[in-house]
């Protein structure tokens, strides 16, 4: 074991494969409790979706598949970088860490622009829930909760995201400054967890929301 | 253990091609009219996508038993919640409501 | 000198040189080394403080409300005012007292000890848990501060949402912060427990207090986000009118209340299991007997986990929702009682032939099985969706609650801070004065609750500041207990407080209990324990052959 590595392994662990293995194991549980943090919007939805099927579609109409689907290959693109920076960790190859992860950061800020530009849209548009929501259309009301639900899922979403980025500038520097190696890389494998789960979740925001009766 | 395993790079450029692909089919599916099979459609390629995410970019399916309980744990707890619920939503309506009630709220929740 | 116990008690004396060894609360003075400690021992402490404070806050409350209750009329404060008073007393009670009281201060201590661990697998965010409940509780101090807040501690919707006048906000940010505080203990256990025990201690043979925490962390981390979500959106709502759960808008006031029970009705499974996991430890110690049925216990846990989860709309039989899911709440009710009456019976079945001491830990948990009884048997009354519509919002609930939490949770918090004060501190608690607070604690608690079993049936509802004059009989008795109650909660207080500088030196292992926790002196070094223990034996390997021959 190199010396850095054991630099890095804390004082109640026995060994790194023990402390990689409880790390890896406390971000799984975490992203269950994620799993049921979003299950309470996903619910919503369904309840309010399986009440109200016309205002949830004439809703959707009035978001922009196009923006939608290019922010969904964005993410999924910064998924392969994230995997390719845990790949690289993983032999070691610290350059290649970092600019996967400069890759992933990359991205991730062009998906919460793009978003930026969808929520700008909304606003102009007067369709942002409160006192000042118009639609002139019928249900009107219940297009409001539509909104209401875009907003709540879609800004939980890009909240997770700008944690994420936080967390991956972090680990960005770290990597440039050799903090990780093939045998100590178990930040990098954790934080990439996370970051796919965010992008599950827009996996499924994206039909939910953008996809309703479009034919 | 995940972190012994170091996959092939290609393996994510394949998964990564896969999911743009799926894609690119669920917003193509969109636009056909299938009735109640768009949302089907919809779903099931949410899952697939997921189900590739997890499986290959999370590393699930060379991890341990004890990753494969977690993450099955919480899709399940997930669906006891939305099913649990919706077994209140979808009967509510299956008794009339008492007579007068519909002209007194003006409404019929969830008709 | 007639039990094996006290005899143990007395020579227990091999340990003179605490004052000298270096152990976890010498090893450092000064309130920074507490404040920024990562022991989690240390961090035990810190919540012992922290939940201490808000417990005897909410226990102001209901001295409040138990003493406008003394009279039909509403003399002493004015119904609003009533409606803050009940809803902090639940509010802190819940959140900042009884679901981390066993699992944050027991819990932290003992886990890592328990498994033979140095310490949690991840002290630093152990720590970060207290500071975001300590957060957490500032906001909501900070509402009481400012007027407090009046919705009842489930923040029914739209009440909360849209009409209240109260500080609803800001207690919402309250709830939803320590929630987070509640997830990363949870999270924090449950790898601890899977990744962090010592060589040789395989799943079976864990106390059976881990395996009751490692149900409860589960509870925590799949049940919290769930609340976390539904107070988000009630204060979002709140904030900027957007009417996710408003009617006006086709909103569903119901979806707040699955969201919300969802986890708080496992949540009463997060204040009562680890309370089971501390009577499995101490029923066997002091009965000097292997536990009855370990492995029928241990699942029994992770049963009530799970069941849990699926029982929810009980607390929504009158609410609106559909009767014919009220009959599947109903009949899954039913369920949680199995795991609950096994645990019971196997209790029972281990105080049969033992060698039966009663000290105080003891005196707790034998208040704890009758308590939990009275009150898990309620719990079926009202399970059961015919006679629930009668006794809906009476006081017939007030007190099954009561019964299951300060009864029954409470009542093993107790029993578990004196079963392990001598670990904890090194000192024993006077014997004398901890069983006359048991028994005035116990005699309090049944005088305030049980007349409250009969108002509710009599039909006194709930939460209304005023009642019937027929009815004051009744509630002037439940208040003479809670002032007793009172009086059994200071003492306590008092001497434990007292015992830490003046309490008899404590050995290693004064009750000459089972268990990796006694194996290390008292207090515990921080690294607790000097070298890794290899676990040989099984739990709670005690004979009663052992026990005579002592005495």
């Amino acid at each position: 074991m190199s010396s850095e590595a054991s630099s890095a392994l804390a004082h109640q662990f026995d060994d790194l494969a023990q402390q990689s293995e409880a790390a890896t194991l406390g971000m799984w549980v975490f992203l269950v409790t994620e799993v049921l943090f979003f299950g309470g919007l996903f619910l919503s939805y369904i309840v309010y979706r399986a009440s109200y099927p016309e205002a949830f579609a004439s809703g959707s109409h009035h978001l922009d598949v196009m923006l939608g689907a290019v922010n969904t290959a964005v993410l999924i693109g910064s998924s392969l970088t994230m995997a390719l920076a845990v790949h690289a960790a993983q032999e070691g190859r610290r350059r290649e860490v970092v600019l996967f992860l400069l890759g992933t950061l990359l991205l991730g800020g062009v998906f919460l622009g793009i978003k930026g530009i969808e929520y700008g849209h909304k606003f102009a548009q007067g369709l942002v829930p409160g006192p000042s929501f118009v639609f002139p259309a019928p249900h009107a009301r219940q297009v409001q909760l539509f909104f209401a639900l875009y907003f709540a899922m879609t800004g939980l979403h890009a909240a997770h995201m700008v944690i994420g980025i936080g967390v991956l500038s972090v680990l960005t520097v770290m990597a440039w400054r050799g903090h990780f190696s093939a045998v100590y890389y178990a930040p990098v494998e954790i934080a990439g967890l996370y970051w796919h789960f965010v992008d599950i979740v827009w996996i499924f925001l994206f039909p939910l929301l953008y996809l309703i009766g479009r034919h | 253990m995940s972190q012994h395993v170091i996959l092939p790079q290609r393996l994510y450029f394949r998964v990564f091609a896969a999911l743009l692909l799926l894609t690119f089919v669920t917003v193509a599916v969109a636009y056909i009219d299938l009735g109640p099979l768009n949302n089907l459609v919809a779903l099931s390629i949410a899952v697939t996508k997921t189900v590739l995410v997890i499986l290959y970019f999370m590393h699930v399916r060379y991890s341990s038993q004890l990753t494969w309980v977690f993450v099955g744990a919480g899709f399940f707890w997930l669906l006891l919640m939305i099913a649990l619920t919706l077994s209140d939503v979808f009967s509510r309506g299956w008794l009339p409501l008492p007579q007068g009630w519909e002209a007194a709220l003006g409404w019929v929740p969830f008709a | 000198m007639n039990s094996p116990v006290e005899a143990a008690v007395a020579v227990g004396t091999e340990d003179r040189g605490a004052e000298l060894r270096e152990h976890y609360l010498n090893v450092s003075y000064g309130v920074k080394s507490w404040l920024l400690t990562t022991d989690h021992k240390r961090i035990a402490w810190l919540y012992l403080v922290s939940i201490s404070l808000f417990f005897f806050l909410g226990g102001a409350f209901a001295v409040l409300i138990r003493l406008e209750l003394m009279t039909p009329q509403g003399d002493l404060v004015l119904a609003e005012t009533y409606n803050k008073l009940f809803t902090m007393h639940g509010l802190i009670m819940i959140f900042f007292f009884l679901v981390p009281s066993i699992p944050a201060v027991l819990g932290n201590f003992l886990i890592p000890l328990m498994i033979g661990a140095r310490d949690l697998a991840f002290p630093r965010l152990n720590l970060a848990s207290w500071y975001i409940y300590t957060f957490g509780g500032l906001f909501t101090l900070g509402a009481v501060v400012a007027g407090g807040v009046d919705t009842g501690w489930t923040f029914y919707t739209p009440y909360s949402s849209t009409y209240a006048n109260s500080h609803v906000i800001l207690t919402a940010l309250g709830v939803f912060i320590t929630g987070f505080s509640s997830i990363l203990t949870g999270l924090n256990f449950i790898v601890t427990i899977h990744t962090m025990r010592a060589p040789g201690l395989t799943w079976f043979r864990l106390p059976l207090f881990i395996w009751a925490h490692y149900a409860t962390s589960l509870i925590m981390i799949l049940g919290t986000p769930v609340l976390a979500i539904a107070i988000l959106l009630v204060g979002v709502e709140r904030l900027f009118r957007i009417g996710i759960f408003d009617p006006a808008l086709g909103g569903d006031p119901l979806l707040f209340q699955h969201l919300f029970w969802f986890y708080s009705h496992p949540a009463v499974y997060i204040m009562v299991l680890p309370a089971m996991g501390v009577i499995s430890e101490v029923i066997t110690c002091f009965s000097r007997k292997r536990i009855f049925g370990y492995t029928f216990i241990a699942f029994s846990s992770i049963a009530i986990a799970v069941l849990g989860f699926l029982v929810w709309g009980h607390h929504m039989f009158v609410s609106s929702q559909s009767v014919y899911a009220g009959m599947i709440f109903s009949f899954l009710s039913m369920l949680v009682a199995i795991p609950s009456a096994v645990k019971v019976f196997n209790w029972t079945a281990t105080l049969y032939k033992g060698a039966v001491s009663y000290h105080t830990p003891m005196l707790y948990a034998l208040g704890f099985i009758g308590l939990f009884t009275i009150g898990g048997l309620t719990g079926l009354f009202l399970a059961s969706l015919g006679l629930d519509v009668h006794v809906h919002d009476t006081y017939f609930v007030v007190a099954h609650f009561h019964y299951i939490m300060v009864g029954g949770a409470i009542m093993a918090y107790l029993g578990g801070l004196h079963f392990w004060w001598p670990k904890m501190t090194g000192r024993m608690y006077p014997e004398g004065w901890a069983r006359l607070s048991a028994l005035i604690l116990f005699v309090g608690f049944n005088l305030t609750f049980f007349p409250q079993f009969v108002l509710g049936y009599l039909g006194m509802p709930r939460r209304y500041h005023v009642y019937p004059e027929e009815f004051q009989i009744l509630n002037v008795m439940s208040t003479a207990g809670a002032s007793i109650l009172g009086v059994g909660y200071l003492i306590p207080m008092v001497y434990l407080v007292w015992s830490l500088r003046y309490g008899a030196i404590a050995s290693a292992n004064p009750w000459r209990a089972t268990g990796l926790e006694w194996d290390t002196p008292s207090p515990p070094p921080t690294d607790n324990f000097s070298t890794t223990p290899i676990v040989t034996r099984e739990a709670y390997a005690y004979s009663l052959q052992e026990a005579e021959r002592v005495v």
